[in-house]
Order: structure tokens, then C-alpha cells, then sequence
């Protein structure tokens, strides 16, 4: 038994069935990625699985870059939620592969990270190329499309650096890969 | 002869030489020229580290002697540590900087586009992941080795320079090693057969944007950092590197 057990034992401790499951992934569209608290881990796509494993949920969880230094506080917050609502100690499971990819962010996210000063990601990671041409970037406060990039990184990992030509103002480009 | 077998020697190769790059690149965390820089610097050591994390996992599996990533990153001397010459070497200036990340990068590069087809599937995974962040190191500092080479005389001067330094090391990257035959031979580095030349072929056709020439074939000297042999700079960065842990052991935040 495991000290977190004793708390998750009362009465609202869900049982394993499939109207839980949705209920969980309910849950987890309310936890925010922790450097872009407008999009939740569930836009970004990052939770690719939830099941029951015995009477225990299994959570499986892909980290966005190799050193995002925010994945163990996710998977945390993750945890943390599940459990309050009532979904005792959630296993937790992080996985490599397939990797990640900004295809997984759904258009709920696109337009919340647009919303917040944040472009999203252009195209379809697939289609890119080593050399090839820039993408086309729309400006998230003017909506002009003559913008330029500054530096292929920005403020977190999974960010480049633009600036709107038109309005002069600097953004996050949320980057395609 | 290596105690490991040659599998676990490649993921000791491919996380030591990842780690020792992103050790190099922290050392710049507040001295590079600009903030754009600084930051994008940061950010390559940052996958860097993720990346050496997850292959020093599995070899720490491999080699099960009750050590983890951290005991294999802080508690090996220079000898133990299998990464590349080329990245231990100093930063010197933005040209030796960029142009080191640059031959790494290449390197790099076309090694994980040769993993991800692993027969193991472990390796595939991690090096699929790996070759999206890679992919934006590669294209960053291609684009600062031909700015700077293709840029004024003194940028030109510097870069010119920088590959002449560098050049002695990249024997390395240009020839395949016991190991690298050996994981070829397993299918875990398929298509790994031509790989100098597709570094070659990647360094060339940078070099020739930028308008430096590319050197005769570098050739080997006595140092290998697939077997140990390490030029003294690596000792002087695991000393910085490893301080903390050796000296106040199991410490943690």
C-alpha cells in the first residue's frame, strides 16, 4: 500500500469503466502546460494514452523536447489533478516513441496560443525540409504575414523569435517540428 | 579491449559526446555576444542534455552495475568517457564556437538519420526524437558558418582560421571506427556504411556557401575518444563539470 492510497480510498474513488476514462481526459483538458498556461496538456497532445491498469489509471505522457525541463512538473500536475479528482495514484508512464510533433496540437490550442501573443506552428512537420525555404509566419497581434525571424530560438525550447514588420512587435513563433 | 559490448560503447559515444557538447555551450551562459545567442545557445545544450540523458539511460541499463545517467555522467574519469575530440575542444571564439557546433552538428545529423532505421527499437526511438531538435541545431549554425565565412574579411579571417584548428580533429567523423563497423554490421546504425562521406558531402556543401575550402582528409593522430584517449581539455571540463557531485556526493536540489 502506498501512502497516497489511504487519501484516494473515500467514497469518491473512481472505478475502473469507460465513462471514468472520459471523465479523466475531462480532467487533464484543465491542466495547462506550465510555460504557456493558456493550452492545456491535452491541446498539446502530450497525454497519448489513458487506461485502467487493475483498479489503478495508467497515464502515458510524451515530452516535447528531449530536455524540456518542464515534463517531470507535467507529469506531476497531471498526477496531482487525477488524484483530487478522485482517481487515487495514477501510474505514470513517459514514452519516446513515436515522438512528438506539433501535428498533435489540435486547433483548440492553435487558436488559444494565436489568441495569447503566440504564433502557432506553420504546415505539417512531415513536409519540412533541412535547407528549405522559412515558413510563412503570420504577426498574432496584427495578423500581417510580413514578418521576419530574429533567432530560430525564443524564451523555451519549443519557441523561435520573430518580429512583425508591420507593427514592429517582437513574438513567440511556436515551431514546427 | 572494452568491457561492454559494442552496442552499449555506441550509446556511451552518442551521450558523452552530447553531454560534453552541451557542457561547452553552458559555459557560454552569460558571455555570448548577443541575447538572441546567448538564448539559442542555451537552448542546444539544453536538448543536448536530454538527448545524453536518454541514451546514458540505456546504457546504464546495458552495463547494470547499479549506476544510473547521473553516476555515468558525474562520477567517470576521462578515460571512461567515449565522446568525439572534436567537441571537447574549447570555444575559443563565435567562429571556433560555431564552427565546432557546425562540424558536430553535420555529424550528428546524418548518424541519427541513419539510427532512426535501428534494429534496436529503443535506439530508433530516442534517435527519432533526437533528429527533430537536431535538424534546427544543424540549420542555425550552417547558417552562422556561412554568414561569418561569407560575411566581412575579419569574419571571413576567423572562420578560415577555426576550420584550420578544428580540422585535426574531425578525423573522427570522417572514418568509421571499430564500433561504428561493428553496430553497422548488427543493423543498428544501418546505412551507416557511407556516413563519412555524407558528413563530407553535408561540410562541403556548407563550406562552399560560405566561400571557405574544404581541407585535405584529416589524419588520425594517436588521441581516440571512442577508446579513451582524450586530448586534456576533456579533464579540465569534467573537473568543473563533476565538482559539485564529487565533492558533496548524492547531493541533490
Amino acid at each position: 500500500m502506498q501512502a497516497g492510497d489511504l487519501i484516494a480510498s473515500d467514497s469518491r474513488h473512481a472505478a475502473p469503466s469507460d465513462a471514468e476514462l472520459d471523465r479523466a481526459w475531462q480532467v487533464l483538458d484543465e491542466v495547462m502546460d506550465p510555460e504557456v498556461p493558456v493550452v492545456s496538456v491535452t491541446d498539446l497532445g502530450i497525454v497519448r494514452e489513458i487506461n485502467w491498469q487493475e483498479q489503478q489509471l495508467r497515464v502515458v505522457i510524451t515530452p516535447t523536447y528531449s530536455g524540456c525541463p518542464a515534463t517531470e512538473f507535467i507529469e506531476q500536475t497531471i498526477s496531482q489533478a487525477l488524484s483530487e479528482a478522485g482517481f487515487g495514484n495514477p501510474i505514470m508512464v513517459q514514452q519516446l516513441t513515436p515522438a512528438w510533433t506539433t501535428d498533435w496540437l489540435n486547433q483548440r490550442g492553435r487558436d488559444r496560443l494565436e489568441a495569447y501573443g503566440i504564433a502557432p506552428p506553420v504546415g505539417s512537420a512531415s513536409k519540412r525540409t533541412l535547407l528549405g525555404e522559412d515558413p510563412v509566419v503570420r504577426c498574432p497581434h496584427c495578423k500581417s504575414e510580413h514578418t521576419e525571424q530574429l533567432s530560430e530560438f525564443g524564451s523555451t525550447a519549443c519557441k523561435a523569435l520573430y518580429r512583425c514588420i508591420d507593427c514592429r512587435e517582437p513574438f513567440d513563433y511556436f515551431k514546427c517540428i | 579491449m572494452s568491457k561492454y559490448d559494442q552496442l552499449t560503447e555506441l550509446l556511451l559515444h552518442l551521450g558523452d559526446s552530447a553531454i560534453v557538447q552541451a557542457q561547452r555551450l553552458c559555459e557560454l551562459c552569460g558571455h555570448a555576444p548577443a541575447l538572441e545567442e546567448e538564448v539559442a545557445l542555451m537552448n542546444v545544450g539544453l536538448d543536448l542534455v536530454g538527448q545524453a540523458r536518454n541514451w546514458l539511460e540505456y546504457a546504464a541499463e546495458r552495463i547494470d552495475d547499479g549506476r544510473d545517467a547521473d553516476a555515468l555522467v558525474y562520477r567517470r574519469d576521462e578515460l571512461a568517457y567515449r565522446n568525439l575530440l572534436l567537441v571537447e575542444q574549447p570555444n575559443g571564439d563565435f567562429a571556433v564556437t560555431m564552427c565546432k557546433q557546425f562540424l558536430y552538428d553535420a555529424w550528428h545529423y546524418e548518424i541519427l538519420n541513419s539510427l532512426i532505421h535501428s534494429s534496436d527499437e529503443r535506439v530508433a526511438g530516442i534517435a527519432a526524437k533526437s533528429l527533430k531538435e537536431v535538424t534546427y541545431h544543424l540549420k542555425r549554425s550552417a547558417d552562422w558558418v556561412v554568414r561569418m565565412g561569407d560575411g566581412t574579411d575579419e569574419s571571413h579571417q576567423r572562420m578560415v582560421k577555426a576550420v584550420d584548428h578544428l580540422w585535426r580533429y574531425v578525423f573522427e567523423l570522417a572514418q568509421l571506427d571499430e564500433t561504428k563497423q561493428s553496430v553497422i554490421e548488427q543493423g543498428i546504425l544501418p546505412g551507416g556504411e557511407d556516413l563519412p562521406e555524407r558528413w563530407l558531402a553535408m561540410v562541403t556543401q556548407v563550406f562552399e556557401r560560405a566561400t571557405l575550402g574544404v581541407p585535405a582528409p584529416a589524419p588520425s593522430i594517436y588521441l581516440n575518444g571512442q577508446k579513451g584517449l582524450h586530448s586534456e581539455c576533456l579533464g579540465i571540463l569534467l573537473a568543473e563539470m563533476q565538482f559539485l557531485q564529487r565533492a558533496y556526493p548524492d547531493a541533490s536540489w
